[in-house]
């Protein structure tokens, strides 16, 4: 109720604030042509107002979650003006809800929350924006949107998909193309939205056919293991989309044993091995998909921005928006240099 | 069936007779019915897999991946065998395997080259299963609690060596030995290690004091203790053997993944407990047989084969191994009480 009760507020106050500058139009004698957005500036480096932020992620036991932590605890560096108050990542949902509640207790001004499970860790996502904290909810999303007051993550189809039309165009006018997909944990829904992007976007090229399709486990040891598989039952095909680059470290070490070098690879998500890969071109690592973890500086910004009461720069509302999902760009040879420093390890 | 008998049994089950029969009986004893039986599923799998894919099956290439990728859990299968039939139980195996893969694979040790590697593995493998023992042993701990607390701590220490990061191994001498080039005789070094293992394994089970000491304890150890068998040194020694063979495994996996990882060796324990089971290991001890286990793992090794060269998915394939694992025991028990 108080969530409500907060949004009235905010309502009545904005339709009082909005009151006061009619009248103030209304009854001046100057013209003041102006964009109101010049009222409240967009959040800039300078420093402003102390913000103190909260952060809550999961155990970085994966090179993604890891750089995501590195993200954020960077960025929060770069301002003189932001607290990062950081708690122990855990991918226990009892945890994680016990270290958010000590964030909230310590008052924080703005919550930034990677849950280890979004659906679990609603409840207490609702509960900060009921203390009247905003809540960042980074990538894995909470049930609804009253638990965050902004959402910022990977697009996951858009993987899919943009791996699609780039082996897509890749083997444009070769008939009777054929592609194999090596996908990620098939019990996570991000693994199902990237296949069906990836299927979606093979729709586009009649000359390209799916062949088969093995989920490993987002780990070197299952990707070798399920690539090696592959390569045996495919005696030849054109492409391989592959989910993930750490999966992918053991995928091409299959491949190199295999002594296979007549496909070209898509992988996924963006780790520096593979930016180095496609940058050295002596192998079949072509491109990668990013699920870009700099998603962790980004919402560091917004929170920021939030505690600060400003907009985003380059955007003409005066407040952050409600929800960004971010651009998978394909990084292959012909840009790598410009995404080497987000590459993780 | 009450295996708890105190006279000691060979890996057969079966009370060796005090004269022993000739040669060629006891080659035929030796494989029984268990071991048939196992043999039969595997042979049904191979003309599955033979009929499906003829091409890519039945072919020299897919013959050596099979058995490649059943190097690392056979290895650990081998140590957990020897646990199992002496009554105890080792759920930390894919967590040591974990830490033994991330420990060696450290830049610092990756400075000390290919030895420095396999030493480490080795000595992370011995260290950890010591800590076992003794805990087990001497500190008078149920096995499935003290392993249990090993799983947790050894994949925590783990996952803080690599803080989450997967260590790609740069030496050419380890993983040149994951190559087709290092095949001799058409044999990957991984199986050569594999079937080392499963030899040496096999002649202490059934041919030394050790491995008659291990049936003796697992069967019952009070009988044992009073025939004069030192039961908690045994014990210590057995967890020290899983340590070794998981130190291995890891040095294995090294080559054939060429990265250390904190994810290395998942659910590895479930697997070598099921293959020990159905190889007709006994849960409660007393009986265990090396060959069985082995036959376990390749039976496990030849679906995951079959089922990814058919391109079934892996919900199918986790339905089907539950499937066959309930099969396999119950055909073993059918043709065990026939006969």
């Amino acid at each position: 109720m108080s969530r409500f009760t907060s949004r009235r507020g905010l309502l009545f106050g904005t339709a009082a604030v909005g009151a006061g500058a009619l009248l103030t139009g209304c009854t001046s004698n100057e013209s003041k042509d102006e964009p109101a957005a010049n009222d409240q500036p967009a959040a800039d480096d300078k420093p402003g107002k102390q913000v103190t932020i909260g952060f809550a992620g999961p155990q970085a036991d994966h090179g993604w979650l890891n750089a995501i932590n590195d993200n954020a605890k960077s960025r929060a560096k770069k301002y003189s003006d932001v607290t990062l108050e950081i708690t122990e990542g855990s991918n226990d949902t009892a945890a994680q809800i016990g270290q958010i509640e000590t964030l909230i207790n310590k008052k924080v001004d703005v919550l930034v929350v990677l849950p280890a499970d979004g659906k679990a860790l609603t409840q207490v996502g609702l509960k900060a924006m009921r203390a009247d904290i905003p809540v960042i909810n980074l990538d894995r999303i909470f049930n609804t949107p009253q638990a965050y007051r902004c959402w910022i993550g990977g697009d996951n189809y858009g993987m899919g998909l943009n791996a699609g039309h780039y082996i897509g165009e890749k083997l444009k006018g070769k008939s009777n193309a054929t592609v194999i997909e090596l996908a990620g944990l098939d019990n996570l829904e991000l693994t199902k939205q990237r296949t069906q992007g990836f299927d979606d976007a093979l729709k586009n090229y009649p000359n390209i056919k799916k062949v088969a399709r093995q989920a490993a486990e987002f780990t070197v040891e299952s990707g070798q293991a399920k690539m090696a598989q592959l390569l045996q039952a495919q005696s030849k095909f054109d492409a391989l989309w592959n989910h993930d680059d750490d999966q992918g470290v053991g995928a091409l070490r299959a491949i190199d044993q295999a002594g296979r070098d007549d496909f070209l690879m898509v992988g996924g998500a963006g780790a520096l091995s593979a930016f180095q890969a496609i940058k050295q071109d002596d192998g079949v690592l072509k491109a990668t998909v990013l699920y870009p973890p700099t998603m962790a500086a980004s919402a560091i910004d917004l929170a920021r921005a939030l505690g600060q009461g400003k907009g985003v720069g380059g955007m003409a509302e005066f407040e952050i928006p409600a929800s960004i999902t971010l651009y998978s760009a394909v990084v292959d040879k012909t840009n790598v240099d410009q995404y080497m420093s987000t590459g993780f390890k | 069936m009450t295996q708890h008998a105190s006279p000691p049994r060979d890996s057969t089950g079966k009370v060796p007779s005090a004269d022993g029969p000739p040669a060629w009986r006891g080659l035929i004893a030796r494989a029984d019915v268990r071991t048939l039986s196992l043999l039969g599923v595997l042979a049904a799998l191979i003309i599955i897999g033979g009929i499906t894919k003829p091409d890519q099956f039945l072919d020299t290439r897919n013959l050596q991946l099979v058995l490649t990728q059943a190097s690392v859990i056979g290895v650990v299968t081998v140590g957990m065998t020897f646990v199992i039939t002496s009554g105890g139980i080792d759920l930390s195996v894919g967590a040591i395997v974990a830490l033994a893969s991330v420990w060696a694979t450290t830049v610092a040790t990756q400075e000390y080259g290919f030895g420095g590697i396999l030493f480490t593995a080795v000595l992370v493998g011995v260290g950890c299963g010591l800590v076992n023992g003794l805990l087990i042993a001497y500190g008078g701990m149920v096995p499935f609690i003290a392993t249990l607390a090993m799983l947790a701590s050894a994949r925590g220490l783990a996952l803080q060596i690599t803080d989450g990061k997967t260590q790609i191994v740069t030496i050419p001498s380890v993983l040149d030995l994951g190559e087709r080039d290092a095949y001799v005789l058409g044999i990957p070094p991984l199986v050569m290690v594999f079937a080392v293992v499963t030899i040496i394994g096999w002649l202490v089970l059934n041919r030394t004091t050790f491995g008659r000491r291990t049936v003796a304890v697992g069967g019952n150890a009070e009988a044992a203790r009073l025939a004069g068998i030192d039961v908690r040194r045994q014990r210590l020694y057995l967890y020290l053997l899983s340590g070794l063979c998981c130190g291995i495994a890891a040095f294995l996996l090294i080559i054939l993944s060429g990265s250390g990882q904190n994810t290395n060796g998942n659910l590895y324990e479930l697997d070598a407990i099921a293959a020990a089971i159905i190889g007709g290991t006994l849960l409660s001890g007393g009986r265990g047989t090396i060959t069985g286990s082995v036959l376990g793992v390749l039976i496990f090794t030849t679906i995951t084969n079959i089922f990814a060269l058919n391109n079934l998915q892996s919900d199918v394939q986790q339905i089907a191994k539950g499937a066959i694992i309930v099969a396999a025991v119950l055909v073993q028990r059918r043709t065990a009480s026939t006969t």
